[in-house]
């Protein structure tokens, strides 16, 4: 019992106080909202109209059958695959670079700033940039293609190179955050059983793989749980700006647009023009199972390793 | 040992390109939008990377033609008070949270700290209603709809704050923090008790002590907040974009599309110019306070 150690001031009405406004916020802003998204998800319910009308679990029905259902169930593989693709190479690409600008250089913090500074970087303004870069007329990346290979590719109607554009521009944005998040747990590793490697005479993968990756394991699924909230909900600046969540995909993903994430769909449907807000609240709700069982997960493996205890 | 040395040095060389070619790509797009934004409108269509002299000219344009200004000031309002009342906040409750005992106070830090897992873009649909479904038209109509529970729990939103379309909307909903509850629990755990004792034996309040001893002590948490808190207040892009649907109270953020959606033909110059002033005020607030960033949160949370 360390926190009770602490507990220095008796009156427990004056602890109340302090915590009061905290509490009220929390309550009218996320907890109730958060009752009434999964609420509006039983009702019909439209946004301009201002309608609505109790439906059951229609709403619930229409997500798995029924003429909106392969929309909802592309945009759910997309998200899926979205992710881990942002995740993936987010998350290996900043481990190795962060490794990299933690070792003994010269320059080595001219380096760091280098790579770190997209953390301050906001999703409109990356997806703002990325779209010049990538526009297929006058994007700079074309007009060198085009000098060097005779090459336009058409980057942003393309299906596949837009869903790769918006990956590529959502790992960019969230590099410098990872890196800063690895940087600090490598300065506060110690050195030692890496020097006693050293003597061992053990390769770097070696080294690698066997002493730092699980020394970092505590990091690793903080970035894991971050960059999944990340690519869920903060890439949307990116989507709409960059893509709108255009163009049709092929073949079996020609349903929405390819680089629609369920967050952008809730969006679309909530409060885009044809507004089915219940409908929409169903896939929110079921965003919501899934970022609550993510964060289970998360809680199991990851809450061991840290104390939450009060 | 000149054959270590040998291939350290080799190794080091290999380091060095490495990142060299990281840092490039990374900062790329940077580099780019800034020189973009000097360049004038005949030459920033062509692939030309050499700097011009339109950027006073640019910004002046975006500055006041596409009302940047403005959603710069509203950003800057709405940072302001947002992150200012998210480390006050967090402060009260933590202060709580540690150094008084009472019932259930498990309860609450797990209150507090679960909602980390309800980000605002999920409850969106819900909070939108809240926030800007037009209030009770009396006291007495509301009073009968929050007694009734069938009405206020279970049925969609009858009445809200009527906030939408004003700053406010983007400010009140943000106000509290669990990333900050748990950042200054976990600094104020680090205090050692006499400290708070010999405070209270000399007739220090728990106000008093809160301002005048743990607020010194904590200034590298509050300097890690104000860079989390300001980054992501200012760089918020979904609930400005669906609740405020006036230009005069928009953000930059969601302002930034008014230069690309302006005309028939893009003006990319002023594009990159409002993108680069954009994002300026976090970078700076970033570099500033990189030290108690690193301190108060980066190295804590890993611990």
């Amino acid at each position: 019992m360390q926190a009770n150690s602490h507990a220095v001031f008796k009156k427990s009405w004056a602890a109340w106080l302090y915590l009061l406004p905290t509490i009220i916020i929390l309550i009218t802003f996320i907890f109730y909202p958060a009752l009434k998204s999964v609420i509006l998800a039983f009702y019909r319910s439209n946004f301009f109209l201002g309608t609505r009308k109790f439906i059951g679990f229609g709403n619930f029905r229409n997500l798995f059958k029924g003429p909106l259902a392969p929309g909802f169930i592309q945009c759910f593989f997309q998200t899926i695959l979205f992710s881990l693709c942002v995740l993936g190479i987010g998350i290996s690409f900043s481990l190795f670079l962060a490794i990299q600008a933690n070792k003994r250089i010269r320059g080595a913090r001219i380096y760091r700033l280098l790579l770190i500074w997209p953390f301050a970087l906001s999703p409109a303004v990356a997806g703002t940039i990325f779209t010049f870069l990538f526009n297929s007329e006058i994007g700079i990346i074309n007009e060198v293609l085009e000098k060097l290979f005779n090459l336009k590719p058409m980057w942003l109607s393309n299906p596949n190179l837009a869903f790769c554009v918006t990956v590529t521009a959502a790992v960019w944005k969230n590099l410098g955050y990872n890196i800063v998040f690895y940087l600090a747990a490598l300065q506060n590793l110690s050195s030692e059983p890496l020097e006693a490697a050293d003597i061992d005479g053990a390769s770097g993968w070696r080294k690698f793989w066997n002493i730092m990756f699980p020394l970092l394991s505590p990091t690793t699924f903080f970035l894991i749980f971050t960059n999944l909230t990340y690519s869920f909900f903060d890439s949307f600046g990116i989507i709409d700006v960059l893509t709108k969540g255009a163009p049709m995909g092929n073949v079996p993903f020609d349903n929405a647009g390819i680089t629609t994430t369920l967050m952008y769909k809730v969006f679309i449907d909530g409060f885009g023009g044809s507004s089915n807000m219940g409908f929409a609240a169903a896939e929110g709700t079921i965003l919501m199972i899934l970022v609550a069982g993510f964060s289970y997960l998360h809680f199991e493996v990851f809450g061991k390793k840290v104390n939450y205890d009060v | 040992m000149s054959r270590i040395h040998k291939r350290s040095s080799e190794d080091a060389f290999w380091v060095h390109c490495v990142l060299i070619l990281a840092c490039f790509f990374v900062c790329f797009p940077l580099v780019f939008a800034c020189v973009k934004a000097t360049q004038t409108m005949a030459v920033v269509i062509s692939p030309s990377l050499v700097p011009g002299t339109q950027l006073w000219t640019n910004i002046k344009a975006v500055w006041n033609d596409y009302h940047l200004g403005m959603y710069m000031r509203n950003s800057f309002f709405i940072t302001f008070w947002v992150t200012g009342g998210k480390i006050i906040l967090s402060l009260l409750a933590a202060n709580a949270l540690v150094f008084y005992d009472f019932k259930g106070k498990k309860l609450v830090f797990g209150f507090i700290i679960v909602t980390l897992m309800l980000p605002t873009e999920i409850l969106i649909l819900g909070l939108f209603e809240v926030v800007s479904n037009k209030p009770a038209p009396t006291v007495a109509k509301l009073l009968v709809w929050m007694f009734n529970p069938k009405e206020f729990f279970l049925a969609p939103t009858k009445y809200g704050f009527g906030l939408g379309n004003s700053r406010l909307s983007v400010i009140l909903p943000f106000l509290a923090s669990a990333t900050g509850v748990f950042l200054f629990r976990q600094h104020f755990l680090t205090i050692p008790r006499s400290l708070a004792d010999s405070a209270r034996i000399d007739g220090v309040n728990s106000m008093q002590f809160l301002i005048h001893i743990l607020t010194p002590l904590s200034l590298n948490t509050i300097g890690a907040l104000t860079v989390i808190q300001f980054v992501y207040v200012w760089d918020q892009y979904i609930w400005p974009r669906v609740v405020i649907r006036q230009n005069a109270h928009q953000v930059i953020q969601v302002g930034l599309s008014g230069i690309t959606s302006a005309g028939d033909s893009i003006l990319w110059n002023q594009v990159m110019t409002g993108a680069i002033l954009a994002m300026i005020p976090p970078l700076l607030v970033f570099i500033v306070l990189y030290k108690a960033f690193m301190n108060g949160y980066a190295l804590s949370t890993n611990k």
